[in-house]
């Protein structure tokens, strides 16, 4: 075991990225080169945005469009593309895009990347960035009616607004109706219990196939952007990302904690780092139950036995939690540079209680399997249904275990390494046929490696010496990053990467602050899944998708 | 009095409620029903009826099921094993609102989801209850500051009983609900208050800046939703 963290050699060992070559293929579309925290950045016209992206996709290999930042300055608008790999999640490239204050135009990257898409749509919306070429440019996240865009400079909070609810169209009633075919409009949502959430599908039907579909977000639109811009990178963002996926919290704070002290260089005691890993895979379990229950609500509609076996289980984990942290779900466990405290005294107990649960694990999953994968009308509903394949896969952007039940092998936790995964031992899990089995599949074996790890981090807590159990760095009282600092990090939440940008203006409170949520990519994908599919189906897909719509929706 | 035709009863119940609101006391006119204005000529069964029916209301209530936010998870718990919310008579919860009487707002609401929630609150059967869960449906809790988040659930609809907490336990939820039971069993019922965000039709908006802009947009008899984030709490 090694006592430093696991050494992020971008820039010295032969894989590194060459961003000396990358200038060169870019050649005269470069305008001027950035350093950020942890990637280095071009500038580039906002004209030439597919032609840049084009050439960075194909000859350079970088196929995964992890975030788009949209911001606007006191002189200008900017759009940073974080573009890296699949295969080698550490090689990173930023594409800066300012445009002109009185005009803020720029060509969209919807043809190279899918995702971009949504995105795009995202940009626009909170920012007022107009992307030229967009073959979609509505509102995604607040209301059409609404006036201005909230996170621009001048955007006054107090104006008043109109919200319509107005009947929806049909909105391909035009070129497909005639005599003989006959479609019909359908809303799913935004209260249906098969959305798992206030998600809006505008549903096409011809006879029970699906010919249309059209997520509807935004219902939970809860600002979480501008509250953390209100924050200090202190204390005051922390509790917020409990809320963004509050179905396995841990794993988002691990994204908030990496990215700051990442930014601030904090370097986070060895002791802290075993906490939080353990933490971060309680959630992930946690998060895994819930959509293995709720997958089969969906699908069996079984409100009594498989959909309580697992809030059985995830309420155990909960329990765990609760003594280590005090709270039952918005744990607030991870503090910058180190977690809140110790686990709970007396200590034997504790682990006791923890190897207790990962001694039934086994049992509990066995019984899963009984349940539900060996269940033939289970098979029925999900082989083959809803697939989506790996190409199409990474054009959206998609991560986390749905990817990885697309046979992506791609997981930030090894990937990208933080925390304490380098030094324990465990496996990525995936599925080649990219189906709702799949998805199912990998997510029930990921739960049974999540207790591997969480073994491991309690036999290295119990035997860790007692006047070297220090959970917190030497973190100063007030954080002021230096002024245009820039950042992006990502960590590996439950359902995929989840990512934050943020950038300092040498205050204590980020000028600008994104985030990347993985569900938000993985919900772009749904149409892909489900045209052509029964609408059964399609109900199965969104459930095999495990979406927790306050991140989707932020 | 007991001996008027029923037919006249229907059409002016005046002197009947007269006598029902002196002999119940200070009750909530959702209690009202057909049922008891008939019942209301005699006087004896009358009073027994109404404790009856609030009793029945009370031990049996037909719930929503209806997911906001986080606090949503928890009340899946509450419903689940180990909490088991059915124990109390409170029901297994109802997807749609036709058959429900009882809503859990579970989560922060936010513009382009507050009139569906109210459309959703006026389909349910009367006399309907409202149970606020968590602090993001008692005030905007931590997002209060929000550019789009409704400063609680009372801005759209009536609540009947708030129970604190970001997320409340399963046991808070579960105490909230078995207070409101307590409640409904003695006829009490929250006023209904008033509501600065109602429907109404776009075409009879006082005209303005902003109505001007969005003439075009909308129709004059869609039904919108006008937020006037400055006044609000
Ligand atoms: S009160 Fe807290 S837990 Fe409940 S919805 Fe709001 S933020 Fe989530």
């Amino acid at each position: 075991m090694s006592l430093e963290k696991p050494p992020r050699q971008r820039y010295a060992t032969d894989e590194s990225v060459d961003y000396d070559a990358i200038e060169e293929l870019l050649g005269e579309h470069v305008l001027g080169r950035e350093t950020h925290t942890d990637t280095e950045a071009f500038v580039i016209r906002p004209d030439e945005v597919q032609d840049v992206l084009f050439a960075l996709r194909d000859e350079a290999g970088f196929d995964h469009l992890s975030l788009l930042v949209p911001q606007e300055y006191e002189d200008r608008y900017e759009s940073i593309y974080y573009l890296t790999k699949y295969d080698d999640r550490t090689q990173e490239v930023g594409i800066v895009v300012p445009t002109a204050k009185d005009d803020p135009v720029s060509q969209t990257a919807e043809p190279v990347y899918r995702t971009a898409d949504w995105h795009e749509r995202e940009a626009f919306d909170l920012v007022g960035i107009e992307y030229e070429g967009h073959p979609d440019p509505r509102r995604i996240l607040l209301p059409e009616t609404w006036q201005g865009h909230p996170l621009a400079l001048d955007y006054d909070q107090d104006r008043p607004q109109i919200v319509t609810l107005a009947e929806h169209e049909n909105p391909i009633a035009d070129d497909h109706y005639d005599e003989d075919t006959d479609t019909m409009f359908l809303n799913i949502g935004p209260h249906h219990p098969a959305t798992h959430g206030v998600l809006h599908l505008k549903t096409v039907l011809d006879g029970e196939q699906v010919v249309d579909v059209d997520p509807d977000v935004g219902y939970l639109h809860r600002c979480e952007e501008q509250m953390a811009q209100n924050g200090t990178y202190r204390h005051q963002i922390m509790p917020y990302p409990d809320r963004w996926d509050y179905s396995s919290q841990p794993t988002n704070e691990y994204a908030y904690a990496r990215t700051i002290e990442d930014m601030a260089d904090i370097e986070v005691p060895e002791y802290a780092q075993i906490l939080r890993t353990m933490s971060a895979e309680f959630g992930r379990m946690m998060g895994h139950f819930l959509a293995l229950g709720t997958f089969c609500l969906d699908i069996y509609g079984d409100f009594t036995a498989i959909f309580m076996y697992a809030i059985r289980d995830r309420e155990k984990v909960q329990d765990i939690l609760e003594d280590l942290t005090g709270q039952r779900m918005m744990l607030n466990y991870f503090r910058v540079g180190g977690v809140v405290w110790d686990v709970p005294e007396p200590r034997e107990e504790f682990f006791e209680k923890i190897r207790d649960f990962l001694d039934e694990l086994p049992v509990a999953t066995q019984e899963y399997h009984d349940l539900i994968t060996s269940n033939e009308i289970f098979q029925k509903r999900t082989v083959d249904t809803g697939v989506l394949d790996r190409e199409t896969a990474k054009q959206y952007g998609v991560t986390g275990p749905v990817a990885r039940g697309s046979g992506i092998d791609y997981d930030l936790r090894r990937d990208d390494p933080y925390g304490y995964y380098p030094e324990l031992d465990w496996n990525v899990v995936t599925e080649e046929a990219g189906d709702n089995y799949s998805r199912l599949l990998v997510r029930m074996r990921e739960v049974e490696e999540s207790a591997r790890i969480i073994e491991q981090c309690v036999d290295l807590l119990e035997s860790w010496p007692e006047d070297d159990r220090q959970v917190q760095a030497n973190v100063p009282r007030t954080l002021r990053p230096d002024p245009d600092a820039e950042i992006y990090r990502a960590v590996e939440g439950a359902k995929g990467e989840v990512g934050i940008y943020m950038r300092s203006d040498g205050t204590d409170k980020p000028a600008r602050f994104k985030i990347r949520s993985p569900c938000f990519h993985n919900l772009h994908a749904l149409p892909e899944m489900a045209e052509g599919e029964y609408v059964a189906d399609l109900v199965a897909s969104l459930g095999s998708l495990d979406i927790i719509l306050g991140e989707v929706d932020r | 009095m007991s001996d008027t035709p029923k037919r006249t009863i229907h059409e002016s119940s005046d002197p009947m409620t007269k006598t029902r609101e002196a002999r119940m006391g200070d009750v909530d006119s959702r209690f009202n029903s057909r049922l008891r204005e008939a019942f209301g000529s005699s006087p004896f069964i009358l009073t027994k009826f109404d404790q009856f029916m609030n009793w029945a209301r009370g031990s049996s209530m037909f719930m929503l099921q209806f997911g906001i936010a986080c606090c949503s998870l928890e009340m899946m718990h509450t419903y689940a094993v180990k909490h088991d919310l059915d124990r109390f008579g409170s029901g297994v919860p109802r997807a749609s609102p036709r058959q429900a009487d009882t809503i859990i707002i579970p989560g922060t609401i936010v513009s382009k989801f507050a009139p569906r929630m109210k459309r959703v609150y006026d389909q349910m059967a009367e006399p309907k209850f409202v149970v606020n869960m968590g602090s993001c449906a008692i005030s905007g809790g931590p997002f209060q500051e929000g550019y789009n988040v409704v400063k609680g659930a009372e801005e759209v609809i009536p609540v009947d009983i708030n129970v604190p907490g970001c997320p409340p336990r399963p046991e808070a939820l579960l105490y909230g609900v078995v207070k409101l039971q307590e409640r409904i069993s003695q006829g009490e019922s929250a006023p209904v208050t008033v509501k600065p965000y109602e429907l109404e039709q776009f075409g009879d908006l006082e005209q303005d800046e902003l109505t001007e802009k969005l003439a075009d947009q909308i129709d004059t008899d869609d039904l919108i939703m006008r937020y006037n984030w400055a006044d609000s709490p």
